[in-house]
């Protein structure tokens, strides 16, 4: 019973990350490849990404500081972070990466830069909603991994 | 939920496909592999292009297709892509978080076989292995053409094309339903790069033009070629770097085949030269056996075996394949059909037997299609083979009105109803659009038509193109031409001529083509060679089976269902 309960609240939670917007079509794909050779593969995914993502916001944050703004080097580091957000499906972000990427292109520096606040508010807030999610998934068990939505 | 992907091990063949995936993004890096790992490939990964580079070029051949990204810090992806199409001639598909049009463009002018998009989705890796597949389908064109020119190169060319294929396709995996997947694909491929033939015109390598690529080869020194220093030196401006990258690839694997070929066998070589009309028109024949080779190349099917024996194992695992599709009506294998299969290894026997056995297999095939239904099917069969018999006599004489007498048959046959088969080979010939809307081509005919007249000479082909004049009157620059060097290319333009004077779609292109393949086969080959006998034996095996019609019939396709298998009759009466 108690057990039905942890899943109940695995999927609410789960499903409130999509309607809300933080997650995309490409997190279930990635949830689709778990499997019994990567049981966590979601998890390992996202850990992945939250390594190699922090490198590339430093790097955007030392380039932010300089000026004039080399908005080339700001593009092609967001067009890393971009890519790489579409890898668990980070739906936020990625529309964030992809208002900096103009901003970029008009050369608007503030317009750069507040986006650049924004995006962080939403890797960060995605991040800790994650969190919490996969340890609920691990909590419940590995019976819990990778439910996919009806 | 957990079910959510099922295994993707449903289709074989592309199991197996060695990819190298590209990218500094290890999170993308890490789910590619996995998505590729589920698609039953293998996966190589590497972080660095140029990583991936020196990868590439210390083990070559090693990989089947690259996948990289665009935008990766040390290299760009498509300066990689250039390098890797330069020095290895591998499909390189891209992949980018941006779709910007001018990007995709700039890969595909790099030479991509494909640009995905960020996210990629598992269905767009499980199709990848189609690029492998139509390379190896264009280099077989590129081959046929570039065979024109050297003699015997089919030869050699094919036992590589088969050890090419093992890796891909396993014994195991040679089910049956793959198998028609793969001649689906063939013929797909066939009609798309017909279609596509205005905006890249496939190259012939003449004579001159091959020349000038040995020369340049020789000039550059066979260690150090590439295509690009080759395309230089010839300045030849209309060529591009794929065409000297892959006629380099071809040429390569011609010469250590050449190589191994006087190892192990310079008699059967020697033998095959001077037999070889000039035109050398069996580069077609030889495609006919790579494309044959898709079907069963897993197996134990190697193109230089002239032993009798070996063919007939050969066959009886070809025959026992359609035995076990499920489609087909229960046929039984009659014993008497693996005794036949022993004489196999006799070429001489092969020619009285043939022809009467195409018949057979012709007409006994008809019944099994709906449409043909209220043929009656053993008397169709019956009534034909009589006039086989005549026919090859006649075609042993250099006599060319039998020949047009059955080609018009046969054509007629097309889209006509059972009395007019039965009828025979005095009919009238038949209106052109009505042979070419019933036209669809498929390989498999072409291989069982490989060496229908060993010892014909020229008079056949010029019987043969005779024959196709009054259908087509629009190829006359065949007969003109015929027995030419040039004459691959003639059919090929006339073939374009064909498609568009007839308004026919490009599988009607394909068909004729075919047919035209099927038909300068029969002419061009004498019958010492391995491979030749290999294919010749394919057909025979098909073709000696009478007694087992249907089955027969099926097995000529290999397992192949289409829709409109009346082409293969057709070809196969051209042939006479």
């Amino acid at each position: 019973m108690e057990r039905n309960q942890s899943r109940r609240q695995i999927a609410v939670t789960r499903q409130s990350l999509f309607d809300q917007g933080f997650l995309d079509e490409q997190f279930v794909q990635l949830e689709e490849l778990q499997d019994d050779a990567n049981p966590n593969f979601v998890e390992e995914i996202a850990t992945l990404y939250y390594r190699d993502s922090s490198r590339l916001i430093n790097n955007l944050e030392q380039a932010l500081e300089k000026s004039p703004l080399d908005f080339n080097k700001l593009d092609n580091y967001m067009h890393q972070l971009k890519g790489s957000s579409t890898s668990i499906g980070a739906k936020k972000v990625k529309a964030e990466c992809t208002q900096f990427r103009e901003y970029c292109r008009t050369g608007n520096g503030e317009g750069c830069v507040r986006t650049f606040q924004q995006l962080k508010k939403e890797y960060g807030l995605l991040k800790r909603k994650l969190e919490a999610y996969f340890q609920m998934v691990r909590q419940a068990g590995p019976s819990q991994v990778a439910c996919r939505p009806k | 939920m957990e079910n959510g992907f099922s295994s993707p091990r449903s289709d074989a063949f592309p199991a197996g496909l060695r990819v190298l995936v590209v990218d500094d993004d290890p999170t993308w890096l890490r789910i590619l592999e996995k998505m590729l790992k589920k698609c039953s490939y293998e996966v190589t990964t590497c972080g660095l292009a140029t990583d991936a580079l020196r990868l590439l070029r210390e083990r070559k051949d090693v990989f089947d297709i690259v996948i990289s990204d665009v935008n990766m810090p040390d290299m760009d992806g498509f300066k990689l892509l250039e390098h890797v199409g330069l020095e290895m001639d591998l499909p390189v598909i891209m992949m980018s978080v941006d779709g910007e049009t001018s990007r995709v463009m700039k890969g595909v002018q790099h030479g991509a076989c494909d640009y995905l998009l960020k996210p990629i989705r598992m269905k767009e890796l499980k199709n990848i292995w189609q690029h492998v597949f139509r390379k190896k389908i264009h280099e077989i064109k590129d081959i046929e053409n570039h065979e024109s020119i050297i003699e015997g190169m089919h030869l050699t060319r094919n036992g590589s094309d088969y050890s090419d294929d093992g890796h891909l396709l396993s014994v195991d995996d040679l089910t049956s339903v793959r198998k028609r997947k793969d001649m689906e694909k063939n013929h797909d491929e066939k009609d798309f790069s017909d279609a596509s033939s205005a905006k890249k015109a496939r190259v012939v390598w003449s004579v001159d033009l091959h020349q000038k690529f040995v020369k340049a080869v020789n000039q550059i020194g066979f260690d150090k070629v590439g295509p690009k220093k080759i395309l230089d030196l010839m300045n030849v401006p209309w060529l591009t770097r794929e065409n000297v990258a892959s006629h380099l690839q071809k040429y390569r694997l011609y010469l250590s085949r050449l190589q191994k070929e006087k190892e192990n066998s310079g008699m059967k070589h020697s033998d095959a030269s001077p037999k070889d009309p000039p035109g050398s028109f069996g580069s077609i024949h030889q495609s006919d056996v790579v494309n044959s080779s898709y079907l069963f190349s897993g197996n134990s099917l190697l193109p230089r075996t002239v032993d009798p024996s070996s063919h007939e194992d050969d066959l009886k695992s070809i025959i026992s394949e359609p035995v076990m599709e499920p489609k087909r009506p229960p046929v039984n294998l009659p014993d008497s059909h693996k005794t036949k299969n022993s004489q196999m290894g006799f070429n001489r026997s092969f020619q009285p037997l043939e022809s009467e056995v195409d018949f057979a297999a012709f007409n006994s095939g008809i019944p099994t299609k709906s449409y043909w239904g209220e043929v009656p099917d053993v008397q169709f069969g019956q009534e034909h083979t009589p006039f086989v018999h005549l026919e090859n006599g006649f075609t042993k004489l250099p006599l060319p009105d039998p020949l047009n007498h059955v080609n018009a048959d046969s054509l007629q046959s097309i889209p006509c109803t059972a009395e007019r088969g039965i009828s025979g080979p005095t009919k009238s010939k038949p209106p052109c659009p009505e042979y070419g809307s019933n036209q669809i081509s498929d390989p498999s005919p072409k291989v069982s038509i490989l060496d229908p007249f060993p010892q014909s000479s020229k008079s056949n082909i010029v019987n043969h193109q005779r024959a196709l004049e009054p259908i087509y009157p629009c190829t006359s620059s065949l007969t003109t031409q015929a027995s030419c060097l040039s004459c691959t290319a003639d059919i090929e333009s006339a073939q374009r001529d064909v498609l568009n004077l007839a308004s026919g779609s490009s599988s009607t292109l394909a068909s004729f083509e075919d047919d035209l393949q099927v038909l300068f086969q029969g002419d061009s080959y004498g019958d010492t060679l391995g491979v030749r006998n290999l294919g010749f034996s394919d057909y025979i095996d098909a073709g000696l089976i009478n007694e087992v019609p249907i089955h027969l019939y099926d097995s000529l396709r290999f397992g192949y269902e289409y829709p409109c298998d009346m082409t293969e009759y057709a070809i196969l009466d051209q042939a006479y």
